[in-house]
């Protein structure tokens, strides 16, 4: 928590916030984050992207205090926090399982933080009740937390966190213990909150779908180690490895052998400048288009497949081909009539990416 | 037991006569109600030494202790199980005029001649006793500390509170059923213990129950002892059902899971 | 959620000193009680020197101490009987069947555990009285079973409780009748709590002293033996006798240990 005066002065959106230099971290014999590094600007939502066990959490717990990096430095504007404990860090977490204190109503689980930092009772009383305004539990300031649902709880947790002015809020997967209609419901709500209150957000998700729908940027993170970070466009349209292209979004990977500025895939070839060497593509599946559709795509491939299964999804659906040389392809097409047999697709050139392994 | 109570002896038999003689005894008599008094205090006097041994041992386990815990917890029970007169019987040994304490200070010059005053007192009973409920206490304010969701400590720290502040805001109200539930254990076996004062407490170390045990053998006095045995039932269960109800009462505004 | 200890913690030397402390006030005297069952000038005065099994040696010539070993013998295995029994009874009860007046009679079957010896002694002694019984091992055994359902209803309990129900509603659907059911099904499954359950009760009717101090008759078990002794003067001799109670009840206690944990991991 904050023991800095109230009155320091926000940094301008986009400068930095939060550094993270070079931190690694290792449980016994087990290395779970690698030497990474990464910065949080204020005021923007990143997400910490990755399957379990990518060392997302870790990382968060890192930056809140409750573990020690094994080596590498974490500053704050200027400030080095690795060295502080997690009550002196101007930064709050809210947990998985929502961690609201049994013993104490929705109200003076919020006023905890405050009550910790010696606030002046009648400034506890109004800022409890902005932030219960602010996450809409007004009716339920005497609540015992045990008998809130899930989504309640969980605003609660946030409106704990809020409450306290942190520069960076952290957030660890808040969601995945909601029901889908209300995970939507509340990925909305978070998103306008963060940009309300215009703290920086960072959230931890293995979900790529949520990921992608609130962050500023993403920091996908496998086996210890930041594959790529950057916009969700970014990483959509052009993923730094088969990995990325395969953990966002679904894509087709293609091998390929370039010779003399040719990229040849077996079903096809297309002009690609490069050194002579094999290769992988990252198609995605909606950039494959039936030949006989308009408009036709800039600098076009053609290819010839037949349609081996066909996945009606309401408004597009899927369909998985077989190319002329055996390679199975898939393409997201604008839902039509059964089709079947074999029949003429198209892709632009710019659509193949060109992805590390 | 509750029948024999109300009545009276009269040359050595007993006449069913019913009447609340016995229960006036009980509490008019000064020598009664000073020993009565005299109990009281000696059990309190186990009751909070054994928390003040016994919680910040369980703290340490259940928080500060690591991988070790497991194997301390079980250190920690293990003297349970050791007969009650054997632990009786070592301190009696330790307390003597010729015992091993003094021998031990003698030893090192602290004192020139045996110190007596330590055994056949009240405070060589509050003594064992203490020793032998410590352990009766940390057992439920340990599994009371263990019962708290350590996400719970994290949070506590990072809306910032202190380790200190943590303690006194979220671990010991949580650990409260735990205390009270251990207290009231060690309260009301104190008070209800005869053999400590046979072994260790000596005339002035006298506790209410040794009253009713001679009172059931050559003082032969059965109805009065019954009396008494009542009166002490009755203080037991009220006890019992005061602590539970401030148990549910504290925990209704909360559940742990 | 990684729970891992967080390496922030702070080291407490103070609190472990006292954790210490602690610890050595409740072992000392054990130690202090072990140690001087080998010294050869007895008991007192320090250090010890001369060790010897002078004492361990007369114990065992003394034919009064072993016959009341097999006293509490008798006594115990009696008791474990009758309270395995009848606690196997009210935990079923109070698992299986809804009645009337449930709550008070799960409060009534727990209250000798916190009930302090002398009430329990006492209530037991007056019944006996009663029922005209002449004090003797028959008393202390029964006096024993009955004290000591607590324990067996406790423990008995959480092993049903644990049970999984199917196998007994597959035994059932099999086409075995309850009775069957419950011999062939269910008891197995207890097994390991049975054993626990008889084995604390062992113990504790091994060292019980409280409740015995007023249903013994002619006849005297351990505990009554070694009290009778003490109430005479001190001999080194009872700390040998100590020393091995000591050495068996850790001995059957890490027995029960296993199983316990061995049962909560099935």
């Amino acid at each position: 928590m904050t023991t800095a005066p109230p009155t320091a002065a926000p940094l301008p959106s986009g400068a930095t916030l939060l550094e993270v230099r070079a931190v690694s971290k290792q449980f016994g014999a087990r290395q779970v984050l690698k030497t990474l590094s990464l910065e949080i600007a204020a005021g923007e939502f990143l997400t910490l992207l990755g399957e379990s066990g990518s060392g997302k959490t870790t990382l968060l717990r890192l930056i809140a205090g409750f573990e020690q990096p094994t080596a590498g430095e974490i500053w704050m504007r200027g400030t080095r926090l690795d060295i502080l404990p997690p009550y002196k860090r101007p930064v709050n977490t809210v947990f998985q399982q929502y961690a609201l204190f049994p013993h104490l109503n929705v109200s003076e689980n919020i006023a905890y933080g405050l009550h910790a930092s010696n606030t002046p009772k009648n400034e506890i009383a109004a800022r409890v009740n902005d932030a219960l305004d602010m996450v809409r539990m007004q009716e339920f300031a005497a609540a015992d937390p045990a008998r809130l649902s899930g989504g309640q709880q969980q605003r609660v947790a946030l409106a704990r966190a809020l409450v306290n002015r942190p520069e960076l809020l952290l957030l660890d997967e808040p969601l995945s213990a909601l029901d889908a209609n209300l995970r939507k419901e509340m990925q909305f709500e978070l998103k306008s909150l963060q940009r309300e209150v215009g703290i920086a957000f960072l959230f931890v998700t293995h979900d790529q779908e949520e990921a992608m729908a609130l962050s500023d940027r993403i920091a996908l993170l496998r086996d210890g180690a930041l594959e790529q970070v950057a916009s969700p466009r970014e990483i959509y349209a052009r993923p730094a490895t088969a990995y990325n292209a395969q953990f966002i979004g679904q894509t087709n990977l293609l091998r390929a052998i370039i010779r003399e500025g040719v990229a040849d895939c077996g079903s096809f070839q297309f002009p690609y400048a490069g050194k002579d060497a094999s290769a992988l593509f990252s198609l995605r599946p909606e950039a494959i288009t039936l030949a006989e559709d308009t408009p036709q795509p800039a600098d076009p491939v053609r290819f010839s497949a037949t349609i081996r299964q066909q996945i009606y999804s309401g408004a597009t659906e899927l369909l998985e081909l077989e190319t002329t040389t055996g390679a199975f392809l898939r393409a997201r097409i604008a839902s039509r009539k059964p089709l079947s047999g074999s029949h003429d697709f198209v892709f632009s050139v710019r659509d193949a990416i060109a992805v590390r392994e | 037991m509750f029948a024999h109570s109300f009545w009276t002896v009269h040359d050595g038999l007993i006449i069913h006569h019913w009447n609340l003689s016995n229960y006036a005894t009980l509490f008019q008599n000064p020598l009664y109600v000073q020993v009565l008094f005299r109990t009281v205090r000696m059990a309190a006097a186990v009751t909070i030494l054994s928390v003040l041994l016994g919680y910040p041992l369980a703290y340490f386990l259940s928080f500060r202790a690591g991988p070790r815990k497991e194997l301390l917890y079980q250190l920690v029970i293990v003297p349970l199980w050791i007969s009650y007169l054997v632990r009786g019987y070592a301190w009696k040994t330790i307390l003597g005029s010729d015992g091993v304490l003094n021998g031990f200070l003698q030893y090192l010059h602290i004192t020139h001649g045996p110190v007596s005053a330590l055994l056949y007192s009240p405070f060589a009973v509050v003594l064992m006793l203490t020793h032998i409920y410590t352990p009766f206490v940390f057992l439920p304010i340990y599994a009371s500390l263990e019962h708290i969701p350590r996400p719970l400590i994290e949070a506590s720290q990072d809306l910032g509170a202190s380790p200190r502040q943590t303690f006194f805001r979220v671990i010991l109200p949580l650990s409260i059923p735990g205390l009270l539930a251990g207290a009231t254990f060690a309260f009301v076996l104190s008070l209800g213990d005869f053999l400590a004062p046979l072994l260790v407490g000596g005339p002035s170390g006298t506790m209410i129950a040794n009253l009713v045990q001679s009172l059931f053998g050559a003082a032969y006095d059965w109805p009065l002892g019954a009396a008494i045995s009542v009166f002490i039932l009755i203080v037991t269960l009220a006890l019992l059902a005061i602590t539970q109800r401030i148990e549910m009462r504290w925990s209704k505004r909360w559940s742990l899971e | 959620m990684n729970s891992a200890t967080a390496n922030s913690k702070p080291r407490s030397p103070v609190l472990a000193a006292y954790a210490t402390i602690v610890f050595a006030f409740i072992y000392l005297p054990i130690i202090v009680l072990v140690v001087y069952s080998f010294n050869r000038d007895g008991v007192g005065g320090f250090p010890p020197r001369h060790f010897t099994f002078d004492w361990y040696r007369q114990l065992f010539a003394d034919s009064a101490i072993w016959d009341s070993v097999l006293n509490s013998l008798i006594v115990a295995v009696g008791a474990v009987a009758l309270s395995l029994t009848l606690g196997l009874l009210a935990a079923l009860a109070l698992d299986r069947a809804d009645f009337p007046g449930k709550a008070l009679f799960r409060r009534l079957v727990l209250l000798p555990l916190i009930l302090p010896g002398i009430i329990t002694g006492l209530s037991l002694l007056l019944f006996a009285v009663r029922l005209n019984l002449e004090l003797s091992l028959i008393t202390i055994l029964l006096g024993h079973g009955t004290a000591l359902i607590s324990v067996a209803t406790t423990e008995i309990f959480a092993g049903l409780q644990k049970m999984d129900r199917r196998q007994e509603e597959a035994s059932l659907d099999l086409g075995a009748t309850p009775w069957r059911t419950f011999w062939l099904v269910t008891l197995p499954n207890l097994k390991l709590s049975l054993i626990a359950a008889g084995l604390l009760i062992f113990t504790l009717s091994m060292d019980e002293i409280a409740v015995t101090f007023f249903l013994y008759g002619r006849e005297y078990t351990l505990p009554l033996e070694i009290w009778g002794r003490l109430r005479r003067g001190i001999t080194p001799e009872i700390n040998a006798i100590s020393t091995l109670i000591l050495v068996a009840s850790i001995i059957l206690i890490t027995v029960w240990y296993h199983l316990r944990t061995r049962s909560l991991r099935s």
